[in-house]
C-alpha cells in the first residue's frame, strides 16, 4: 500500500524544469524528510505532488477530486497566512472542511497534539509566529489525512518546538500514516525521519535511510558544507563546520 | 451574544427599520392610517403608500443586503478588509451604462431602459474581468482586472458627461450618480428582485471556500476548494448584486465597505458566518440612511449616496485608527 505515488514527475516554471523526472513512493509509517538547498525544488515537488501546481508524469494525489484528495493528503505551505481574526479553535477547525465540518473531536485532539488546549479561545492573530505556526499544524492535523506534506514546518520555532514538531509528525508516522516535511535542518532530518530524500537542482539525488544517505561527498556536492557527525544516546548529532567556498 | 442572536436581533432591526421607512415621510400620515392605506390602497394615502414609500422600503432593504453581502464576500476572497463590492468595477460600469441610457434619452422614453443598460453595463464588466484575469483563481489579477475596468468604465461616464448637450442633461446624471431610493416604484422592486436573489443565491454559497482561504489560496486548494470556481462565484454573484443594485440606486457607496467591518468581530471573524450577519446588517444601515435622508432635509432631496458617503467616511476612518490602535 502507499499513500503517494510519483511517476516521472516534472514541473516546469516557464520553460525552466524546476523538478525533473523525480519517481517515488510513501509507504504508511515514513516520515521523510525532503532536504536540499534553496532552490532545490522541494517546494515545487510537494507542489506538484498536490496537483497544485501544473505538471508532466503522474501524482497519486493529483488524479484525485479536490474533496477525496483533501481527505487524503493534508498540506502545510510555507506561507502561514491566518487573514482573520478567528479564535485558534476555529482556525484549527478549517482542517475539518473536507469532511463536511464534522468532526469536533478531531479539532480537539489536533488542539492536544500540538499543545494549543490553554489558546483555544484566544484570536489565532494576535499569538506569535511561532505559536501561529503551531495552530496551522494543528489545523494540518485535524484534517485528519493519512498523509502530511508539510514545507518547513518547523522553519522559525525555538528550538523545544522544533523537537516536539517533529515528534509529533514522528507520531503520526508511526500510527500508521505518513509525512513528507521539507526541512533545513539536517540534524533534525537525521535524528527525527525514517528517510531522507535529497534534491539538487531539480532531480532526486538520494534517497534512502539517514545513516546512509546524509555522507561526506553528498554534503560536500549538494550542500557545500563539512559537517561532524556523532553518534550519542539521544540519537545522531549533526553539525555544519563550514562551507566549500562562497556563493 | 451567540451568533443566532445576532441574527436575530439583525433581522428585528431590518423589521422595525422597514416600518419606520414605511411610516415616515413629507405626506404626513399617521401610523394606523398608513398601515391601513398600505393594506386597502384607497385613496391618496394608499396611493403615496403604495406606490412611493413600499417601494422605497423594499428597495432599500434589498439593496442594502445586497450591497452587505456581497461586500462580506469581496473581503472575504480579497483577505482584505478595505475590499468593497465596486473593486471589480461592476459598479462603475453599471453607473456607465444608466449614464448612456440618461444621455441618449432612451430612458425619457422608456423607464426601464435605465436599469436594463446598467445591468447592461455590469454583464460587460464581468465579461471584462474575466477574460483580463485569465484562467485560475488567484486575487491578483481579478484586483488589477478590476482597477483597469472601472477605469475604463469611470473615464468613459467622464467622456458622456463632457459631451452631455446641455447642462441639465449633465446635472441629471450627475445627481442620478449619487445614488438615490426615492422616486422608485414597484417595477424597479421587480426587475431587481429576480437579479438580486440569484446574486445571494450564489455568494451564499461560497462560504466554506471564503474560510479556507482564510489559510490563504494554497492552503484552501489543499482543503478541496477549486479557486477557479470560487472566483467565478464572487465575481459573478457580487455582479448580480451590485449591478441590479447600482441599476435601480445609483452608486451607493461605503455600505459595502463598512457593514462587514463593523460585524466581523461580533460573528467571530469567520467568513461564511459573516455573510448572512452582513446582508442583515447591510439592510439595516441603508434603510437608516435612507430613513434619515428623509428627517434630515425633508424638502431638499438629500441623496442617499451622498448621506452614506458622508457618515461612512469618518467612521470607516475611526475604524481605521481603532485597527491601527490594536497593531493587527
Amino acid at each position: 500500500m502507499t499513500l503517494l505515488q510519483l511517476q516521472a514527475l516534472t514541473v516546469r516554471r516557464g520553460q525552466c524544469p524546476v523538478v525533473e523526472d523525480v519517481s517515488l513512493s510513501v509507504a504508511p509509517g515514513e516520515f521523510i524528510g525532503l532536504l536540499g538547498p534553496n532552490g532545490a525544488g522541494k517546494t515545487s515537488l510537494l507542489r506538484g505532488a498536490l496537483g497544485i501546481l501544473p505538471h508532466e508524469g503522474r501524482s497519486s494525489l493529483a488524479g484525485l477530486g479536490a474533496d477525496a484528495r483533501a481527505r487524503a493528503a493534508a498540506w502545510l505551505p510555507q506561507s502561514r497566512e491566518i487573514a482573520w481574526g478567528m479564535s485558534v479553535r476555529e482556525v484549527v477547525a478549517l482542517g475539518r472542511l473536507p469532511h463536511g465540518g464534522q468532526g469536533a473531536d478531531a479539532v480537539e485532539r489536533a488542539l492536544a497534539r500540538m499543545g494549543l488546549h490553554a489558546y483555544a479561545a484566544r484570536r489565532a492573530t494576535q499569538l506569535s509566529g511561532g505559536e501561529q505556526a503551531r495552530v496551522l499544524i494543528a489545523r494540518a492535523l485535524a484534517q485528519e489525512a493519512p498523509l502530511v506534506l508539510a514545507d518547513e514546518p518547523t522553519a522559525g520555532l525555538d528550538p523545544a518546538a522544533q523537537i516536539a514538531t517533529m515528534r509529533v509528525f514522528a507520531a503520526h508516522a508511526a500510527a500508521g500514516g505518513a509525512v513528507v516535511a521539507s526541512l533545513h535542518d539536517l540534524g533534525l532530518a537525521a535524528r527525527h525521519c525514517t528517510r531522507l530524500w535529497v534534491m539538487h537542482r531539480g532531480r532526486l539525488v538520494a534517497d534512502g535511510a539517514p545513516g546512509a544517505v546524509l555522507t561526506a561527498d553528498l554534503l560536500a556536492e549538494v550542500f557545500h558544507i563539512r559537517a561532524h557527525f556523532a553518534q550519542t544516546p539521544e540519537g545522531p548529532v549533526f553539525q555544519p563546520l563550514n562551507t566549500l567556498g562562497d556563493f | 451574544m451567540s451568533y443566532r442572536a445576532l441574527l436575530a436581533a439583525l433581522a428585528a432591526l431590518v423589521v422595525v427599520l422597514t416600518l419606520a421607512s414605511l411610516m415616515i415621510g413629507p405626506a404626513g400620515i399617521g401610523w394606523s392610517e398608513a398601515l391601513r392605506a398600505l393594506v386597502s390602497g384607497e385613496g391618496a394615502a394608499g396611493l403615496v403608500m403604495r406606490e412611493i414609500r413600499l417601494p422605497r422600503a423594499l428597495l432599500g432593504a434589498m439593496i442594502g443586503a445586497a450591497l452587505g453581502l456581497s461586500g462580506a464576500a469581496m473581503q472575504g476572497f480579497l483577505r482584505n478588509p478595505l475590499a468593497e463590492p465596486g473593486l471589480i468595477g461592476t459598479s462603475a460600469s453599471a453607473a456607465l451604462g444608466a449614464v448612456i441610457a440618461i444621455q441618449t434619452g432612451a430612458y425619457a422614453a422608456f423607464a426601464l431602459a435605465l436599469p436594463l443598460a446598467a445591468l447592461a453595463g455590469a454583464g460587460v464588466a464581468v465579461a471584462l474581468i474575466l477574460l483580463l484575469s485569465g484562467p485560475g483563481g488567484r486575487a491578483l489579477t481579478l484586483i488589477l482586472a478590476g482597477i483597469a475596468v472601472s477605469a475604463l468604465a469611470g473615464a468613459l461616464t467622464a467622456l458622456v458627461l463632457n459631451l452631455a448637450p446641455s447642462p441639465y442633461a449633465a446635472a441629471e446624471i450627475v445627481f442620478w450618480m449619487m445614488g438615490s431610493l426615492a422616486d422608485r416604484s414597484l417595477t424597479h422592486v421587480a426587475l431587481a428582485a429576480p437579479f438580486l436573489l440569484i446574486g445571494a443565491v450564489i455568494v451564499l454559497r461560497l462560504g466554506r471556500g471564503l474560510d479556507a482561504l482564510t489559510l490563504g489560496e494554497d492552503a484552501a486548494v489543499s482543503l478541496g476548494i477549486s479557486l477557479g470556481r470560487l472566483r467565478l462565484g464572487v465575481v459573478i454573484g457580487s455582479a448580480f448584486l451590485v449591478g441590479a443594485s447600482t441599476a435601480v440606486a445609483g452608486a451607493v457607496g461605503f455600505v459595502g465597505l463598512v457593514v462587514p467591518h463593523l460585524l466581523r468581530r461580533a460573528v467571530g471573524s469567520r467568513p461564511s458566518r459573516l455573510l448572512p450577519a452582513s446582508a442583515l446588517g447591510g439592510a439595516a444601515m441603508l434603510l437608516a440612511a435612507d430613513i434619515a435622508t428623509r428627517l434630515i432635509a425633508p424638502e431638499r432631496d438629500l441623496k442617499l449616496g451622498v448621506l452614506t458617503a458622508l457618515v461612512g467616511a469618518p467612521f470607516f476612518l475611526h475604524l481605521i485608527r481603532r485597527l491601527g490602535r490594536e497593531g493587527e
